[in-house]
């Protein structure tokens, strides 16, 4: 929780908002993945860790890929936490965020998934099959170990649902732009996003970053104001299918970029 | 009293809303929705007209006489002969009730997934019936074992999205259409055609199929004037099973018996027996009992019966298994290819591939069911499997009864 507060603080100060890339945790594999996230981090403000799933029914086609590469490479949880320990050795302060479907979370146990994250460094969670009707408990067990479980709201969010979700949430809550799964967009319903955005940090009073559909500096410019933060995943996600390191490099670049004013 | 599910959704410890937050609201709409015409007569008066005009309602409880004596034992089998409604299985029941909901809810699209095809068919002619747009998810793998049922749900109007990711079946249709609905909820209805995910499909599917039960409880008190020691019924998903069920639940002295495809058999992982071998896991928007590795990753499944592949089971059926209420088994592809000939053989009734798991169970266990009263969910005919049956027996002659 503190360092997720602590890079939202810091970067504000210097007038920046947190780029928050996502990738696929051993894909290709664990090894390559590891170098990948290294990458990542020295760009990105906070990165997340998608735990891979073998039916991960939120994501889009470039996402299930990376779910199907990363599978049959042998990943499982105890390696993406191997991942996520190694990240943390070498990166101190960046807030590293654990995004996985919840079936494999209930397996390996709710209350060891939790200690051993936190173990490894882990800051906070994304289970984006877990709704706040059935995640208070989850919800719970993380703020007790003061790490913060991040739920998602969506454009089809009553208020009252908004009020539900602030309540379970810690840090931040994570906007999904789209009514849809991941994936790279053209364009944007920046206006709508934007205001939908203002109504959330009105009801909750808790930070809320944006995601799905990013994939360009010119979305995060188009609708800066409103979100504290940007998630990108799918397109990173496609220059690691493609093993392009290079043109990774440079997307993180520019993305970064358009996160200061 | 059993009254289940309770007001989160669950049974017991299964069921439940695990669901992108996205569709979270269409759920609440839909339970809403559904609330309403639970009590609107209209609506009941008019579902029960195309359950008899249209469906072909009540499907007859047949004494299944050369049947019994083959058995012998003094067994008496009757079967609920599902297989004679409109699109020639129970799925029916469940896709036109659903589709005058969603009509009632104001979506005019619908979406559904399908394995063997059954329900495609059914969705896509119950949309036939009521104008509806439909688009059905299928597996590529299934497209190329159900050709003909592609073209019969074209030919109804019905757009087939062929699912190329995953395993290619019906957990991946069920994937597919979900993303679907996610991308789509403010004007799609989305017509799972089983007893499963989030709260409140168990719970609607199970009541638009629960007319299975309640014919047959009148039908086997008028033939018989007593109920029945024992109901067998196939589970894949399991709505055929809970339709049948349901009613009989606090009639303690009726036994219930679901089977499971039991594939190449139990000791092998190539089946689909999800309560028999499988441990808890949420999938598909519920917890439920799941077919999956130590690690939480689903697991491929087979089974001879498309319509029975499927990794998970009904929330319900879980928590009948767990209060004892009811129990599962398993019999295996060959034991449920030869009850397949034996039912066609003995009572000129050529049974689908899931329904015959339910037939080889008895078969299997008439030496334990002696003078039993038990009735049989032909749950659908297998005009469907004939094809793919006659190409099996053509390679495995030994499996042949004749």
């Amino acid at each position: 929780m503190e360092r997720i507060d602590n890079c939202f603080e810091a970067l504000s100060k210097k007038g920046e908002k947190p780029l928050i890339v996502y990738a696929t945790a051993c894909d290709p594999n664990c090894k390559k993945s590891l170098d990948i996230f290294k990458l990542i981090l020295e760009y990105a403000d906070m990165v997340e860790v998608g735990m891979p799933f073998s039916d991960p029914l939120a994501d889009g086609p470039t996402i299930q890929k990376a779910h199907e590469r990363a599978l049959s490479s042998g990943a499982n949880t105890e390696k993406v936490l191997e991942l996520v320990s190694k990240l943390r050795d070498e990166f101190k302060e960046k807030p590293i965020i654990l995004m996985g479907y919840y079936n494999p979370i209930f397996i390996y146990g709710e209350d060891k998934f939790i200690r051993d994250a936190k173990e490894a460094g882990v800051d906070g969670f994304i289970v984006p099959d877990l709704s706040p009707e059935e995640g208070t408990e989850f919800s719970r067990k993380v703020k007790s170990l003061k790490l913060s479980p991040i739920f998602l709201a969506a454009p089809t969010s009553t208020d009252e649902r908004v009020k539900k979700i602030g309540k379970v949430s810690g840090s931040f809550i994570y906007y999904v732009s789209v009514t849809g799964i991941t994936g790279e967009r053209d364009k944007l319903a920046y206006e709508e996003i934007e205001k939908d955005i203002s109504r959330i940090k009105d009801i909750t009073g808790k930070r809320t970053v944006v995601g799905f559909g990013i994939s360009k500096p010119e979305h995060i410019r188009e609708m800066y104001k409103a979100p504290d933060g940007f998630v990108v995943g799918s397109a990173v996600v496609k220059k690691i299918e493609n093993n392009d390191m290079k043109e990774l490099e440079n997307l993180l670049k520019s993305l970064k970029s358009a996160t200061k004013l | 009293m059993y009254r289940y599910p309770d007001e989160k959704g669950k049974y017991g410890i299964y069921g439940g809303k695990y669901v992108p937050e996205t569709l979270m609201a269409a759920l609440s709409e839909l339970e809403r929705a559904y609330e309403e015409v639970k009590k609107d007569k209209n609506f009941q008066e008019e579902f029960e007209k195309l359950l008899r005009e249209y469906v072909g309602r009540p499907t007859p409880l047949q004494y299944a006489k050369r049947f019994s004596e083959y058995l012998g034992n003094g067994i008496k089998v009757y079967l609920k002969r599902e297989d004679l409604n409109h699109t020639g299985a129970h799925k029916i029941n469940n896709a036109l009730g659903q589709a005058l909901l969603a009509k009632r809810m104001g979506k005019k699209r619908i979406i559904a997934e399908t394995g063997a095809g059954q329900h495609g068919v059914a969705t896509a002619t119950a949309c036939a019936f009521l104008g509806l747009e439909c688009i059905v998810y299928m597996g590529e793998e299934d497209v190329h074992r159900q050709a003909l049922n592609v073209f019969r749900m074209e030919l109804l109007g019905a757009k087939v999205e062929v699912v190329k990711s995953g395993s290619r079946t019906l957990k991946d249709a069920v994937n597919e259409a979900i993303r679907d609905w996610v991308t789509n909820v403010r004007t799609t209805h989305y017509i799972i055609g089983s007893v499963v995910g989030p709260h409140p499909y168990p719970m609607i599917v199970r009541d638009f199929q629960s007319v299975i039960g309640k014919e047959a409880k009148e039908q086997i008190l008028q033939a018989e004037g007593k109920l029945p020691d024992m109901i067998v019924a196939c589970v894949g998903g399991g709505s055929n099973a809970m339709g049948i069920f349901y009613p009989f639940i606090e009639d303690k002295n009726v036994e219930l018996v679901g089977v499971e495809a039991g594939g190449y058999g139990l000791d092998t992982d190539k089946h689909a027996a999800t309560i028999c071998k499988g441990k808890v896991g949420v999938f598909h928007g519920a917890k439920s009992y799941l077919l999956q590795t130590e690690d939480g990753q689903v697991t491929p499944t087979h089974s001879v019966s498309a319509g029975l592949d499927y990794p998970g089971v009904g929330p319900e059926h879980s928590y009948l298994f767990e209060i004892k209420r009811a129990k599962y088994d398993a019999v295996t592809d060959e034991e449920a290819l030869k009850a397949f000939q034996i039912l066609s053989r003995t009572e000129g009734i050529i049974p689908a591939l899931e329904s015959s798991h339910a037939i080889a169970w008895v078969i299997k266990n008439a030496e334990k069911l002696k003078n039993k009263l038990i009735i049989v969910n032909l749950s659908g005919r297998g005009d469907k499997d004939v094809n793919q049956v006659k190409e099996i027996l053509e390679e495995r002659r030994d499996l042949r009864i004749w």
